[in-house]
């Protein structure tokens, strides 16, 4: 029974696809899997824009929307009908091709990322030996969408939202690859499943999650960071700074093609979420040996949408970055940290099982934690800032 | 220790989410067509026509001055006079407004009509939902629009609606002393007469006379003339005078008949904005 509950879907399709021929079978099998895919994350980003709205009014002391049915529970449905009842709007002198084909880069991009993420045990759409690396190609090709966006819309707040944003990216996509790289350094293997498979073992009904050993823990709050610049959250949302930049790379869009971006960059949440769990949070296996009787697919997606909450938390709470300390900080802090991260997985590699590996790890992690922190932090002059204009 | 004040910051954010659930304090949203809170006395949007007893028609403190319509500085009040007179609250007959138009679309609720009013007949109001899906003739709001009880005007400003009354009451005393002791002067002028005439008693006009100055003194202090000599003086003036309260937009309240093209040129001109504004 339990069994059955856990793989209900994947037995779901079986089932169907028993019913078919066999020369159609691996087509609709595919089919099915992605349009499983298209269904569950966008429904996940009709929830999410509620329970965001919801969360950063109660965190603000407000009540967030209840005007459309119980405590505004259909408020998506109503963002949708107006979304899709406006008027599109495409300025006279953009590059209409691009511009149109802008938010379908974005959208297709930020979906094939979905392809290698396991989602519970058996549960991944194509199993590839280089998951990881797919994951990055294609989460990279991101940029280029909102570039595209940026600059057929021939307007500078747009091109000033897609050039921050492509530095932002840029910068960010290093730091994101070195404290994934950890993981990879450990496991041996670039496919998410093996990964996962890695780190659903218990010991003393405690799980091997990676965030539990002392680099996991750094890379993930590398990586947590990293992504929150991937995905322009907040506080790192110079590209569509609202008080700066009207909205950004996305200024000249309207209507459906602004729901589009919208749905783009909460699936590339998603989507970095999904990462960060398989990478670090164990992936669909149970926090605890005792609770493996629950379906492993409820697993990562309470992972994901715990870290969804987390991200809303953080946009609730964090102010906008300027431009130059989001890149200080990339360039000065986290991308060494990260380097030092790897030189400390190769100790914990080579010093072997045992409790030396764990004082020392921490040891050395928490010292340049603490220096850099420091190192950073007293370079920093407060005052008042001098403005030199251009002569 | 770097990332401290980020910790703290989010506690201090998780205590507001955690506590706007529980805490009233916290949560002070009052979710508005469903629960209101009661206007604060002061609260002032805007005006109305304030009119006494039962029939609005009838009771309008409104004069008809104009001082309002003159003095308001968007020019959104548009008066046209009565041909006829009615007897005031004091039951002095005065002309009233025929016409008396306010175009809340173009007021900005600067009480200076409800400042220069010198009878208290115009005051401001707190009804503040006035949308309306006619933008012009559904915020031009007519004399029987504008007109709301006094028994309304205490209900919403009661310190003020009550001061005002004491005050009307007070003029109304006044009116009425100084109508009697005009009784009591002409009575005694006739009788001075009389008694020129017949050379005869002087007691009579003595106890008709005291008994009327001794009551009209106190009340009027600003008036120079109880005493006999004067008196001829005082039968003379305006009666309407004697309602003033002595403010320097008072002197402009017997009416006036140049009054007429000043208003009749405004007219046009507020209609002519109104059509612009149409155009757009």
């Amino acid at each position: 029974m339990v069994g059955t509950l856990d793989q209900i879907f994947v037995l779901l399709k079986h089932w169907i696809l028993g019913l078919l021929p066999p020369v159609l079978q691996p087509v609709v099998g595919v089919l099915l899997s992605v349009v499983a895919i298209l269904a569950t994350f966008p429904a996940l980003f009709a929830l999410t824009t509620v329970l965001e709205r919801k969360g950063l009014g109660r965190i603000q002391n407000r009540i967030g929307p209840n005007r459309t049915g119980p405590y505004g529970i259909l408020q998506p449905i109503a963002d949708g009908i107006k979304s899709l009842t406006k008027e599109d709007i495409v300025p006279l002198n953009a590059d209409a091709a691009v511009h149109f084909l802008a938010p379908l880069v974005l959208v297709v991009a930020v979906f094939l990322e979905f392809a290698v993420l396991p989602m519970g045990r058996n549960m991944v759409l194509v199993n590839l030996d280089a998951g990881l690396l797919f994951f990055f190609a294609v989460g990279a090709s991101t940029e280029l969408s909102i570039f595209m966006a940026g600059w057929s819309s021939r307007n500078k707040y747009s091109l000033l939202g897609a050039m921050r944003a492509v530095a932002q990216m840029i910068s960010y996509e290093v730091p994101l690859l070195m404290s994934s790289v950890a993981v990879v350094m450990i496991t041996g293997s670039l496919s998410l499943t093996q990964i996962v498979d890695t780190q659903n073992q218990y010991t003393w009904g405690l799980p091997h999650w990676y965030i539990f050993t002392p680099w996991g823990c750094a890379a993930f709050v590398m990586y947590a960071v990293a992504g929150l610049a991937e995905t322009n959250r907040s506080p790192f949302d110079l590209p569509e700074g609202e008080s700066e930049l009207v909205a950004g790379y996305f200024t000249e869009y309207s209507g459906f093609k602004f729901a589009l971006f919208f749905l783009g960059e909460y699936l590339g949440m998603f989507a970095i979420s999904g990462l960060g769990t398989a990478l670090f949070l164990g992936g669909w296996s149970a926090p605890l040996a005792a609770l493996q009787f629950v379906p492993s697919w409820i697993w990562f997606f309470a992972k994901v949408m715990l870290s969804i909450c987390v991200m809303i938390w953080i946009r609730g709470t964090l102010p906008r970055l300027r431009q130059d300390q989001l890149m200080n900080f990339a360039w000065k802090f986290v991308l060494p940290f990260t380097l030092l991260n790897l030189v400390d997985v190769a100790v914990w590699r080579f010093l072997g099982p045992g409790w030396l590996r764990w004082v020392v790890c921490s040891a050395i992690l928490l010292i340049a934690y603490w220096v850099m922190g420091r190192a950073g932090m007293s370079r920093e002059k407060f005052g008042p800032r001098s403005y030199r204009y251009a002569e | 220790m770097l990332g401290e004040g980020i910790l703290k910051g989010l506690a201090e954010t998780a205590r507001n989410f955690a506590g706007s659930f529980v805490d009233k304090e916290r949560l002070t949203t009052v979710e508005y067509p469903e629960e209101r809170i009661a206007p604060a006395e002061a609260a002032r949007v805007f005006p109305f026509l304030v009119y006494d007893g039962g029939d609005w028609e009838k009771g309008l403190r409104c004069v008809a001055c104009q001082i309002c319509e003159k003095e308001c500085p968007p020019k959104c009040i548009y008066i046209e006079k009565s041909k006829d007179k009615k007897p005031d609250y004091a039951g002095k007959p005065q002309i009233y407004p025929a016409k008396f138009d306010i175009d809340i679309s173009v007021c900005m609720s600067c009480q200076i009509c409800v400042e220069v009013c010198p009878f208290e007949a115009i005051k401001m109001d707190n009804q503040f939902e006035l949308a309306t899906d006619d933008r012009f003739g559904g915020l031009l709001l007519d004399r029987k629009q504008l007109a709301k009880s006094n028994e309304y005007y205490h209900q919403i400003h009661p310190t003020e609606a009550t001061a005002v009354d004491a005050h009307l009451a007070a003029e109304k005393l006044k009116v009425e002393a100084k109508a009697k002791a005009d009784a009591a002067a002409k009575a005694k002028t006739a009788a001075d007469a009389a008694a020129k005439a017949s050379t005869a008693p002087k007691p009579s006009d003595g106890s008709a006379a005291t008994p009327a100055s001794a009551a009209t003194k106190p009340v009027r202090e600003g008036a120079e003339s109880t005493s006999p000599a004067a008196d001829k003086q005082t039968a003379s003036a305006d009666p309407s005078t004697a309602v003033v309260r002595g403010t320097s937009a008072a002197e402009d309240k017997p009416s006036r008949p140049d009054d007429k093209p000043i208003a009749q040129g405004d007219t046009p001109k507020n209609q002519d904005a109104k059509g612009k504004e149409g155009g757009n």
